[in-house]
């Protein structure tokens, strides 16, 4: 079968023009995780991400903890979304534990969750920007977060780690004056995200950048199992906050916004739209909002459930994020299983990758909408 | 811990300085004074106005100032001073190190923050210094599997080529290092060693990630190389000259940016390219390929990798100015020196001592470099601008931009240069 090569010679293997890299977890174009990218030159042949390098064990933390205590640590995975993140657990504990939440907290509750929302979705859009090499995109997301985050320190007193969703409302009421504060605070930033458009949705050679690369038709959206902004922009018109209303998302007016093309721009425009959309509803939210009433239902000093199991889920800055609470008449739950939307999104990653270039990896792997930290729990 | 770092004591602090102190002076008695005496003894000194020059002058001249204007005159004259201070390195590194204060503090107020703010009080002017100092005194780390020499010599190589770069560019009348009649190919020259230089550093670093980045860098370079002389050629035709201070001479009327903007536009893309600079920035990607071909750099040598390219970026600029913008012409706005201080000199000092022999410059001298650094400033300010607006550029657009349209279009801009030629509006015999 080998014909015989003139001296000096040789043929080369295909093994040999194939390098591995390593990116990450000590590279800028990863987060905290590992992508093993084989290149052929500049094109992609294989993609295995590489996840688990900030795995903490939150799930089974949660077992040697009551109720409440299990608060401040399940919302560390995603310290930026953590309102969102504690939402199921509250929705399921509720149910356990067979509380009723007061009409006020419920509102509360929803102008919180939506404000973490665009707190977590701006920190995205600057890490996006970074890597794609716009670095005003870098800046201005990162100032116009600080908008939020300050009304967030008004309800909650911190600026990330909120720990305000507690099984029967919220932690506190809201203070005083704070709907006008609120309300000017999110027209102002409604205004300023509008501007993005002009710096960075709308710049050609962003569009040239993403548009066309690394589609996820709808067919294999739905087969791979993603969620949130990812299965949106693949044209499949699923929000949790339409779909199964959960506290009083049905009484408000909004929309879920779905593009067609299923690549990375639409992918990355999602998130934005829905930034514009968290606006609205903060302020028919506030407008709804009961002036007066309580905010939180009075726990006994260590509650304790059936034997019911119970699963929830919301709709986060990421997709759809469940827990399956399974309670076993003690005080401490006898399982609590998260379900991200993170990791949902990072499975369809070696699919979008493989015959792409290298160029193209920050831009597909980062509009995946993808937080490291809570994929690996 | 205290084995890695040592406990500062001020005790050990000044022992060292006081240790410095005392073999410097016993250097200089014993080695430094005899060989000063020695070099006295043998060597025939300079004879300058009469007066023999001899290391002893400069106590003179600290009272008699006067004395050392015919010594200062005489070494502005030299090729040394020509090429290490105006307007060869010295000048570049002086408007490069300006250029880095300003790009930084313009990218602040684009992106709403405040930029560099503590050092010097004023601004942050003295961040750069404390920057230098910084990589000075960092540890350069060199990968074990390097190709050392090759990459110990590609940042040297790299700053070297960006001087021998900025020699050729004219900055006032007859003030250039290097008044070569082919100037413009000499340029080409010089640019065609970067994307080599680039290589080598890439290549010697023996990474992974310096590899790619220097492959991209190779074809990046040489796809955007084509475009780039093929536009100046339209300069080169109405002008008949490869001389860049004929070049200049030639738009004392007209620039030629009003007759070949096209010409203009392309020349500032391909060299947007050349500079690696957003949205062209491929080479050093960080989300893609960490630093792309710096990555193994470390300390001063990345300090070095940092001005070679400031210096190349003030050179491309200034070339643009001297094609398309009529290099050191512009209205005389430098006021012409009094007769008295020409013909007499001033008189200054607390001891009252009458200088002869001033000004150092001439006023056409001065405003032209007058001119000319507004000019570049202004080239300067929009070459830095994308980098607020801009992401980073894909590498096959980038290729497919540089190969075919960027050459289509230069080609149209040697058919306008042509054009005007023939039709006798410009050129030797044109009507303007």
């Amino acid at each position: 079968m080998t014909a015989q090569l003139p001296p000096g010679l040789q043929l080369e293997k295909v093994d040999e023009r194939i390098m591995t890299l390593n990116v990450g977890p000590q590279h800028p174009g990863s987060g905290h995780m590992r992508l093993i990218i084989q290149v052929d030159g500049d094109y992609i042949v294989a993609c295995d991400p590489d996840p688990g390098y900030v795995h903490r064990g939150e799930e089974k933390m949660a077992e040697y903890r009551n109720y409440i205590t299990n608060i401040p640590h399940l919302e560390r995975p995603v310290i930026h979304d953590s309102c969102n993140i504690l939402y199921p657990y509250c929705l399921a504990v509720e149910e356990i534990l067979g509380l009723e939440v007061p009409e006020r907290a419920k509102y509360v509750r929803v102008i919180a969750s939506e404000l973490n929302r665009c707190v977590y979705t701006m920190y995205w859009l600057a890490i996006y920007g970074i890597f794609l090499g716009h670095s005003t995109m870098f800046m201005w997301p990162a100032g116009d977060r600080e908008l939020l985050i300050d009304l967030l320190e008004k309800i909650t007193g911190a600026r990330v780690t909120h720990a305000y969703f507690v099984p029967g409302g919220i932690r506190n009421d809201l203070p005083a004056n704070f709907e006008d504060v609120c309300l000017r605070q999110v027209n102002y930033f409604e205004k300023r995200i509008k501007e993005y458009a002009d710096i960075f949705y709308d710049n050609p050679i962003l569009i040239s950048r993403t548009e066309n690369t690394g589609i996820l038709s709808r067919q294999n959206a739905i087969r791979l199992g993603t969620t949130g902004s990812v299965l949106r922009a693949s044209g499949v018109d699923f929000d949790i906050r339409k779909k199964e209303p959960y506290d009083v998302y049905e009484n408000l007016d909004f929309q879920t916004n779905v593009l067609q093309s299923g690549d990375s721009y639409a992918r990355s425009k999602i998130p934005w739209l829905d930034m514009l959309e968290s606006c609205k509803i903060i302020r028919d939210a506030l407008k709804k909002m009961p002036k007066s009433g309580g905010v939180r239902v009075k726990l006994k000093p260590n509650p304790k459930g059936g034997d019911v199991e119970v699963y929830r889920r919301v709709e986060s800055g990421r997709g759809a994020l469940g827990m399956h609470v399974v309670s076993k008449s003690k005080p401490e739950p006898y399982r609590v299983k998260i379900s991200v939307g993170s990791f949902r999104n990072l499975i369809c990653m070696p699919y979008l990758l493989r015959g792409e270039k290298l160029g193209n990896m920050p831009a597909v792997y980062w509009s995946l909408n993808y937080w490291p930290v809570e994929a690996d729990r | 811990m205290s084995v890695i770092a040592p406990k500062f004591r001020l005790g050990y602090f000044i022992k060292a300085i006081l240790d410095n102190i005392f073999w410097i002076i016993v250097l200089l008695t014993l080695v430094g004074i005899p060989a000063i005496q020695i070099v006295l003894f043998y060597a025939d000194l300079p004879i300058i106005n009469g007066q023999m020059l001899t290391p002893f002058l400069a106590f003179t001249w600290m009272t008699h100032p006067e004395m050392s204007i015919p010594l200062v005159k005489s070494f502005m004259q030299t090729d040394f001073f020509r090429i290490a201070a105006f307007p060869g390195f010295g000048f570049g590194a002086l408007l490069a190190a300006g250029v880095i204060f300003v790009e930084r503090k313009m990218l602040a107020k684009l992106q709403l923050r405040v930029g560099p703010f503590y050092c010097g009080k004023v601004e942050g002017i003295l961040q750069l210094m404390s920057d230098g100092i910084k990589l000075l005194t960092k540890e350069i780390i060199i990968p074990a599997k390097a190709d050392k020499p090759l990459f110990w010599v590609a940042p040297l190589l790299f700053v070297g080529t960006a001087a021998a770069f900025v020699s050729l560019i004219p900055v006032a009348p007859k003030t250039v290092v290097a008044d070569v009649d082919v100037g413009l190919l000499a340029v080409f020259a010089i640019i065609g060693f970067f994307p080599i230089i680039t290589v080598l550093a890439s290549w010697s670093a023996n990474s992974k990630y310096p590899f790619i980045g220097g492959i991209r860098a190779l074809h990046q370079m040489i796809s955007f190389e084509i475009p780039l002389i093929l536009s100046l050629l339209g300069v080169v035709i109405l002008t008949g000259t490869l001389n860049l201070s004929e070049i200049v001479e030639s738009q004392a009327t007209y620039w030629w940016i009003a007759f070949l903007p096209v010409g203009a536009i392309v020349f500032f893309i391909a060299m947007l390219a050349e500079l690696e600079r957003i949205p062209f920035d491929l080479p050093e990607a960080e989300s893609e390929i960490v630093a792309g071909w710096l990555t193994e750099f470390s300390g001063m040598m990345y300090g070095l990798v940092q001005l070679g390219s400031y210096l190349k970026l003030y050179a491309f600029a200034g070339l643009f100015v001297v094609l398309f913008l009529g290099g050191w012409h512009g209205p005389m706005i430098w006021p012409p020196f009094p007769e008295e201080i020409v013909n007499e000199g001033i008189t200054m000092g607390p001891v009252n001592v009458q200088i002869s022999g001033l000004p150092l410059f001439s006023q056409e001298m001065l405003n032209g470099t007058l001119w000319f650094v507004i000019k570049t400033a202004a080239v300067i300010f929009f070459i830095l601008l994308p980098r607020g607006v801009f992401p980073r550029i894909r590498i096959d657009l980038l290729l497919h931009v540089g190969w075919y349209r960027l050459i289509g279009l230069s080609f149209v801009n040697i058919f306008i240069a042509l054009g005007l030629l023939y039709a006798g509006v410009l050129g030797p015999e044109g009507i303007l």
